[in-house]
């Protein structure tokens, strides 16, 4: 018996007053596929199946969603590691508005990652050729830069389920503290003093489950607490 | 930057520095009160008393107490604003709470001083 069970997430908001669970039949043939590819099969039995993919292979972080519970990229997670008595449950991204299907609309987690400025800022003279680093100053922006913005950690967070208007979330606070780690930026001191108030960083409880959902291994939780270092170190 | 005037410190980080110091000295209180119990098996009102006569104690009291109200500030404040969406229901639960706070620690005071 190879066949799985997959309960999957339907809204489509033009012809769908509520959103329903509708259950599929898949045949695995007995191999460990990953979710993508259960969700690929599940679109030739049923084409109207609206969901978000690119590259496959966990690079781009458009498959994002919510899988037996924990969220994750369905391109690199495998049937093993989710399914539990023959049965998968998709959903969105939790906390964030379903515009169809497994697709949300991503407008409020961009808008907090816009508000931190992801770019390096540095207003002395630039030099002739580039701004030089040591192999020490690189080496702090391991563990930061590689996130791919797939909103797994964000929409994991009960912080940015109750305020993501005002709460900027593990991945925005994760690339603000990439560029308050970065020796080439001398923004910090504007950057810290937008995340000083009750809401913006301080809504970080510390529950980790940002840490326990990353795909690619990153550690928001860490760089909030170096930013909360900073801050208390610029104000005591 | 987002603004609020109903938080105690004005600030996430004055906030955050308040509840996590009020913490420690809350510990610090409950650790010596069992400490205290479990030195004292035959505690009597005269001993218990005594223990409260002394100005140290009241001192040390106060600060448990003006600690705890902090502490409860800032965590009920986060719990309002993470949990009450209605402004009129939000800010009617942080006056009642404040009000709360406010009343209890006068209450505190004169239970220390009062005897």
């Amino acid at each position: 018996m190879s066949s799985l069970q997959v309960s999957v997430y339907r809204y489509n908001p033009e012809t769908d007053s509520a959103p329903y669970m509708q259950e599929f039949q898949i045949d695995t043939q007995g191999r460990d596929l990953m979710v993508l590819n259960v969700l690929t099969m599940i679109k030739d039995q049923d084409s109207s199946l609206a969901f978000r993919r690119s590259c496959r292979e966990g690079v781009c972080g458009s498959d994002g969603m919510n899988m037996n519970g924990k969220n994750g990229l369905a391109c690199i997670t495998a049937l093993s590691e989710v399914v539990k008595d023959n049965k998968l449950v998709l959903r969105p991204l939790p906390g964030l508005p379903v515009m169809r299907d497994l697709v949300v609309d991503m407008g409020l987690f961009y808008k907090q990652y816009e508000r931190m400025q992801p770019y390096l800022q540095n207003d002395t003279a630039a030099p002739a050729i580039e701004r030089l680093q040591s192999p020490e100053e690189r080496d702090k922006l391991d563990g930061l830069y590689e996130c791919i913005l797939c909103a797994c950690c964000s929409t994991s967070c009960p912080s940015f389920w109750w305020n993501p208007d005002k709460f900027v979330g593990p991945a925005g606070l994760l690339q603000a503290y990439r560029f308050l780690a970065d020796s080439r930026d001398n923004a910090t001191q504007a950057r810290l003093a937008e995340l000083e108030d009750p809401f913006s960083l301080f809504r970080c409880r510390g529950i980790m489950n940002c840490v326990s959902v990353c795909p690619k291994g990153l550690n928001p939780t860490r760089a909030i607490g170096k930013i909360r270092e900073m801050l208390l170190s610029n104000a005591t | 930057m987002v603004t609020n005037i109903t938080n105690l410190g004005r600030s996430g980080l004055s906030d955050w520095l308040i509840q996590r110091v009020s913490a420690l000295v809350l510990a610090v209180y409950a650790l010596f009160l069992v400490a205290y119990l479990l030195f004292h098996p035959h505690l009597d009102y005269v001993t218990w008393s005594g223990l409260f006569a002394q100005t140290w104690m009241r001192i040390f009291s106060l600060l448990a107490f003006i600690s705890m109200a902090a502490h409860a500030w800032v965590g009920l404040w986060t719990i309002s604003t993470d949990y009450l969406k209605h402004t009129g229901a939000r800010f009617g639960f942080q006056a009642v709470v404040i009000l709360a706070i406010f009343v209890f620690l006068v209450w505190g005071v004169q239970v220390l001083w009062g005897a």
